[in-house]
């Protein structure tokens, strides 16, 4: 139990924001949760996976500075995102915008949850099958009382 | 009709598999430029030689140009040197350099010790000449023609293959251009 306690406290200690390594100042709180929710949803264009807030790479802390910097100009959230697509394209965008490029990406899956449902309609709609009652002959009931006996 | 039916699926994950595998083959690093087709972005920064320069978009000139963006902490920059200063001596196109993110007498050491191939390097220690270029890491190559509109992006090295297959069919395509142009 102890050793659990010790284990836990450990990771609690570790997870506190541990990528926050610039060292921002802003003028007031909603500046800051614009800055961490527009670093989070902005992809870092060298990695595969992972957002400006989590990578560690040169261009991310670039990028990083880049949205602060835009933030204190006055730049609303559209202007900034507007203006990382303009350079970086759309891939900076973890949520992409949706046209004819990314339909698939937004209504394929509601496209097949629609095709499951309806799988599973036309399955509960089948008339389930008559059960035929099968009755014995005389002669099979006369077998089969022999046979259990015989056991 | 019910058999068709049973082979639906079958069909349906044979063919997400076929889209997959060929996903595969993709290279991920590879994105496309949002900047292809734009102009080449304003920028005014100090001469890497001459730190009392100062340049902007309008100090590069020439009909087809090439701006490398490049870095002595980057190691396939060191690669592909060989193959610029081929390049340069081509006298085919206008080469120019981007120091990107580096430290000036590094980068002096370097031209020194390597050759230098550019007509002039931009010094950007920042990135922030980068970042209006959507670079990401170096090396990068744009090709810039003559009404200084940026025509191709190329991520990664240059080497004898890239040339021959990336850059030599635009720059022909852009030589004829300017001869229509011209005539």
């Amino acid at each position: 139990m102890k050793y659990l306690i010790f284990t836990l406290l450990f990771f609690f200690v570790f997870s506190t924001e541990a990528w926050e390594t610039d060292t921002y100042v802003f003028p007031d709180e909603v500046t800051e949760t614009r800055y961490k929710s527009l670093v989070k949803e902005l992809r870092c264009p060298k990695c595969q996976n992972q957002n400006l807030a989590d990578s560690n790479s040169p261009i991310a802390a670039d990028l990083r500075r880049e949205v602060y910097n835009l933030l204190e100009q006055g730049k609303s959230d559209g202007e900034i995102v507007g203006f990382m697509v303009q350079r970086y394209g759309e891939f900076v965008l973890y949520r992409p915008q949706v046209s004819s490029l990314t339909y698939v990406l937004w209504f394929g899956p509601a496209f097949l949850l629609l095709i499951g449902v309806m799988v599973v309609v036309q399955i509960l709609r089948k008339k389930p099958v008559k059960k035929e009652t099968i009755v014995l002959s005389d002669e099979q009931k006369d077998k089969l009382a022999q046979i259990l006996k015989d056991k | 009709m019910n058999k068709i039916i049973r082979f639906i699926p079958l069909i349906l994950f044979i063919s997400l598999g076929i889209i997959l595998y060929r996903g595969l083959a993709l290279n991920p690093q590879a994105l496309p430029s949002a900047l292809v087709g734009q102009k080449m972005p304003e920028f005014v920064l100090t001469q890497l030689l001459k730190p009392k320069v100062m340049l902007t978009e309008k100090d590069l000139v020439g009909d087809i140009k090439l701006l490398n963006v490049w870095g002595t902490w980057c190691v396939y920059c060191k690669y592909e040197h060989p193959y610029l200063v081929d390049i340069a001596q081509s006298g085919r196109v206008a080469l120019y350099g981007l120091n990107y993110k580096d430290d000036r007498d590094d980068a002096r050491q370097w031209l020194k010790d390597y050759q230098d191939p550019y007509l002039f390097s931009i010094f950007d220690p920042l990135g922030k000449l980068g970042i209006e270029l959507g670079v990401t890491a170096a090396p990068e190559t744009f090709v810039i023609d003559s009404k200084g509109i940026i025509r191709m992006k190329h991520v990664g090295p240059i080497d004898g293959k890239v040339w021959q297959e990336k850059f030599l069919p635009l720059i022909e395509s852009l030589e004829k251009e300017l001869v229509a142009g011209t005539s």
